[in-house]
């Protein structure tokens, strides 16, 4: 029951985002900050999930950034494949074919 | 199209009966000029999208299997893709719930993940005030970067044709197209996902693809010196702060970052131009 109350809720709060600008609140009226800031959030939430999962790994979640650590070097794989070929598929597709074979 | 090829009076009446019936259509519905012309615009935006699903299936379907391996029930996993309809936010708030982290700090996680959408919902606000508040409420449902990134391009190659002289075409039924196909696509791989999900073993690094996916569509964001400054202090400050309790880590990260990308922006000469909208 609990699990579904946060669902809806983040739902709503979703919505109320996608709404914002569309519905609520009209574009002139956003402050310059607001625009400024939120340009950033893409990189920012985006690399703040990415390095902790590839930097904390194995069962108990330790810290490592050696050679040792398979998930690193593939990610490093991948972020060159998407930088060069900037394409989900090729990314993925590359990252997971070297973390297997690593492995 | 057969008759303007003809000559003659029935040609010349067909065109007249043509142009009579589309002006009374016009007046009686300003923004539904022709039923081809709607469909011709949402078939466009369909096809524009199926690039995407190719990176968007097994995205979707890494999702479903996701959820299902960290233990949230299958009506849970599908329920969620209908709810939020935001991949990134919806492997976050599955990790968080797996995590055990406190509901009112997921719902902020997922607000903060999913804010970006408002500066898409800015940046095609101009392309959509003209429509009926129903058209706004169900495109607004259906955004997402996809959808995003789709539509804007094709207004702004519409604002060109308008420019010289182009009748208006159906955009939005484009955007409707380009986002509908996303959403069907994210709604039938999530539960591929999910129920292919249970026979998935862990060998198989399924979670991987989370943070695969996310570089995919952070790398192209990094060649503007102020993103990379936000990623870069906000992976930084995230890696700090892992052990954070409820994610705040997460979000410090977050507002690390954008403080960053913004001092960044400020302090270079018109570094990455700063058109609103323009930004990934």
């Amino acid at each position: 029951m609990t699990l579904w109350l946060i669902i809806v809720a983040s739902g709503v709060v979703t919505y109320g985002v996608r709404l914002s600008v569309l519905v609520f609140v009209h574009h002139s009226a956003l402050p310059r900050i607001a625009r400024d800031a939120l340009r950033f959030v893409t990189p920012a939430v985006l690399s703040a999930i990415i390095l902790p999962a590839v930097l904390y790994v194995g069962a108990d979640q330790h810290f490592s950034a050696g050679p040792g650590n398979e998930r690193l070097l593939a990610a490093i794989i991948a972020a060159a494949v998407a930088w060069l070929a900037k394409n989900v598929w090729l990314t993925i597709g590359s990252g997971m074919a070297a973390l297997w074979l690593l492995q | 199209m057969a008759i303007a090829g003809r000559t003659g009076t029935r040609a010349v009446r067909s065109r007249c009966i043509v142009r009579v019936v589309v002006e009374r259509v016009r007046e009686e519905s300003p923004l539904d000029t022709n039923t081809d012309s709607r469909r011709a615009e949402f078939l466009a935006g369909l096809r524009a999208q199926l690039p995407l699903l190719l990176g968007v299936a097994p995205f979707g379907m890494a999702y479903g299997a996701y959820a299902v391996k960290t233990g949230l029930s299958a009506g849970l996993a599908q329920a969620m893709s209908a709810i939020i309809f935001g991949g990134a936010s919806q492997f976050v708030a599955t990790r968080l719930i797996a995590d055990g982290v406190p509901g009112a700090v997921i719902v902020l996680t997922v607000l903060l993940v999913n804010s970006r959408h408002a500066l898409y919902s800015a940046s095609l606000a101009p392309h959509t005030e003209h429509l009926p508040a129903r058209w706004r409420w169900l495109l607004a449902y259906l955004l997402t970067d996809e959808a995003y990134a789709t539509a804007i391009t094709r207004y702004r190659r519409r604002r060109l044709a308008v420019a010289s002289g182009d009748a208006a075409p159906q955009g939005h039924w484009f955007f409707f197209g380009s986002a509908l196909t996303l959403w069907a696509t994210w709604q039938v791989t999530t539960g591929v996902g999910v129920f292919v999900g249970a026979a998935v073993p862990d060998s198989w690094s399924l979670d991987f693809a989370l943070p695969l996916t996310f570089l995919a569509l952070l790398m192209p964001a990094l060649r503007q010196r102020p993103a990379l400054a936000a990623a870069g202090l906000a992976g930084l400050v995230a890696v700090v702060g892992f052990g954070w309790p409820y994610g705040t880590g997460l979000l410090a990260a977050a507002f690390a970052g954008m403080a960053a990308g913004m001092a960044l922006d400020r302090a270079l000469p018109s570094d990455g131009e700063a058109e609103p909208g323009a930004a990934p």
